[in-house]
């Protein structure tokens, strides 16, 4: 009969980072509670939106090791979805927000089927492509409404009830979508599924040889990043009642790297932090115009040169502890 | 003039020249995108900006200097190698130990710089900039009209890609190079100065980029916007062909532009994404790309 041995010093290691990850949740909670009585709602709402939109992306990268370079599509897609589905159809928010995120899953089945197919840098510029491709047909079809976007879109009824043109119902909602999506992360990452797909990061071909179809993992793994992604875009149309060729573009693609990059590739909290400070420094900044892309490219390249970890990643390599 | 599957042969073959133009543009790019690639393991995401610095260069160069095209045809990639030298000893170097990703993500940041830039001083609106006189005009063919500067672009570009080719595949140098690529460490220990052909081999890369985009300044206009719209087509002709053959870059490059002319004569509304298409089927069909080898 065997003994299960549990090594004293790892044990009471792990269970302190339990408790870091316990306690940095409750701070982000609290935080989020009392942000908008400090600055404003909106502000904070399309953050959050953001935040889960980054969070879907660094569970690729964090957590599997793949770049997605083209992730606008998913959420520019869901985006003009969810808000034709809103407005046109006259759907409720719930139900226009589960229509956009699933076509964003349907994309992602069918572009991350193929892009799983190549590795490494390849991977980046091939999802880099599909999503340029999807820009240029956002162009073409009728019901985007080209240049000009969808406008104008209805908040709605929540479950045709609670009526959401309030921003405190508002918030509330998005605030509830936004920590659905993010304990769904946390809890990928914490399941046997995610242990695979980190091995899938550290060693592919092990991982292979140990018996995993790793095509499967990656495949997966994509499509929930993909409708994460779509969640986040479908909940900012219905938020701010627009959807338009700039959530498709590959801007945007860049942004939600840069904001996993400056928060903290591969950490829990890190993209969260990160869209916080660089939506907050867009809002800032904005009346210098140009210059925003600038900074935006100046960050890149300080954070890929002296710190690669992030904001979070730097104070959780700090304190020694996982965040 | 006639007519074929009912197009009229002048569009036909106008279109199927502006295919090989676009084509030439593919062609210059992903194979300067393959041979960094290939020495610096980095995926240049810069290669669309210095495209369009090459534009920016020809355009400032006359307004400033009144130097025409050809000699703009020289000093721009001149230029902006040097301008790549820099960004290689200041920023890449940093980089060759670590994973690939840093390196796509780096040079999307310069990317950015560099657009910002170019856009706060020059807007987003086309510069235009004139045809050298000499290449003026053009002939009638009978069944399609032929201007001068076209014919002038492709063979250029073809004359320059060959070159290229055959200085890296047939020369002493391109055989450095080959084996710096294959086993830095060895061919360093022969006594040949890897770091600097890795400084070189990026400048001329940055060099190349320059020069299709002096070239296709009186084509399109010169805008900074340019670059980053071609850049992302070039990464899908470099998923397309692979990374692997420099021949297979070229070939890749001038093949899609045709193909991508001719879609525009029969079937205009997927003209910007037939690019994508052919990348998908690719991906289904051969994995590792039409010149690529099994990673």
């Amino acid at each position: 009969m065997t003994e299960r041995v549990v090594d004293p010093l790892t044990h009471s290691q792990s269970a302190w980072r339990t408790r870091s990850e316990t306690i940095a949740f409750a701070i982000m909670v609290a935080a989020l509670v009392v942000a908008p009585f400090i600055t404003y709602p909106l502000f904070v709402m399309q953050a959050m939106c953001f935040a889960l939109f980054a969070c879907a992306f660094n569970l690729l990268i964090g957590y599997v090791g793949l770049l997605s370079f083209g992730h606008a599509l998913y959420f520019g897609w869901a985006s003009y979805v969810a808000a034709h589905a809103a407005k046109v159809w006259g759907l409720t928010p719930e139900l226009a927000i589960l229509t956009g995120t699933l076509t964003a899953v349907a994309c992602g089945v069918i572009a991350g089927s193929l892009a799983i197919r190549r590795q490494g840098i390849y991977f980046a510029m091939t999802t880099l492509a599909f999503a340029q491709m999807m820009y240029f047909v956002a162009l073409r079809v009728k019901f985007t409404g080209g240049e000009d976007g969808i406008q104008g879109v209805p908040r709605g009824h929540l479950f045709g009830l609670i009526d959401l043109r309030g921003e405190s119902a508002m918030y509330v909602v998005v605030l509830i979508i936004f920590l659905a999506g993010f304990l769904l992360i946390y809890r990928i990452i914490h399941s046997p599924f995610g242990e695979v797909l980190k091995a899938i990061r550290e060693n592919e071909t092990r991982a292979i040889s140990l018996g995993y179809k790793t095509d499967r993992y990656k495949l997966l793994a994509f499509v929930l990043s993909a409708g994460l992604a779509g969640l986040a875009g479908s909940t900012k149309a219905i938020l701010l009642q627009i959807a338009s060729l700039t959530d498709v573009n590959w801007p945007m693609s860049g942004e939600v790297v840069l904001m996993s990059l400056v928060g903290g590739l591969g950490t829990i909290f890190g993209p969260i932090v990160g869209s916080f400070v660089i939506l907050a420094m867009e809002y800032k900044l904005a009346f210098l115009g140009e210059w925003v892309l600038v900074i935006q490219g100046v960050i890149f390249v300080a954070c890929v040169l002296l710190f690669r970890r992030g904001i979070i990643g730097e104070i959780a390599n700090w304190l020694r502890i996982r965040l | 003039m006639f007519t074929i599957f009912g197009v009229p042969s002048a569009a036909l073959f106008g279109q199927l020249l502006i295919g090989l133009i676009n084509g030439s543009f593919y062609a210059l790019l992903s194979l300067g995108l393959a041979v960094i690639f290939g020495m610096l393991n980095i995926i240049n995401f810069t290669h669309g900006a210095q495209y369009m610095l090459g534009a920016l260069a020809a355009y400032l160069l006359l307004q400033y200097t009144g130097l025409g095209y050809w000699p703009s045809l020289i000093f721009a990639p001149i230029v902006v190698g040097l301008l790549g030298i820099v960004i290689e000893r200041f920023f890449l170097q940093w980089l060759y130990k670590l994973d690939h990703l840093y390196g796509l993500l780096l040079t999307f940041g310069l990317a950015l710089i560099i657009e910002g830039v170019s856009r706060h001083y020059f807007g987003t609106a086309g510069l235009p900039y004139a045809l050298p006189d000499s290449l003026q005009g053009g002939h009638n063919l009978g069944f399609m009209f032929l201007p001068n500067y076209r014919v002038w672009v492709i063979v250029a570009s073809a004359t320059v890609c060959f070159s290229t080719w055959f200085v890296i595949e047939r020369t002493r140098i391109g055989a450095y190079l080959r084996a710096a690529t294959e086993n830095p460490t060895l061919v360093r220990a022969f006594g040949i100065n890897v770091p600097r052909m890795i400084t070189l081999t990026y400048g001329f890369g940055a060099a190349l980029a320059a020069f299709a985009g002096v070239m296709a300044a009186p084509i399109y206009n010169v805008s900074p916007n340019m670059g980053s719209e071609l850049i992302i087509v070039v990464f899908a002709v470099v998923v397309i062909g692979g990374m692997g053959s420099i021949l297979g870059a070229i070939i890749t490059g001038f093949a899609l532009g045709v193909v991508e002319g001719l879609t525009k004569v029969f079937f205009p509304e997927a003209s910007s994404t037939v690019v994508f298409v052919i990348m998908a089927i690719v991906l289904l069909v051969r994995p590792s790309g039409l010149f690529g080898r099994r990673a």
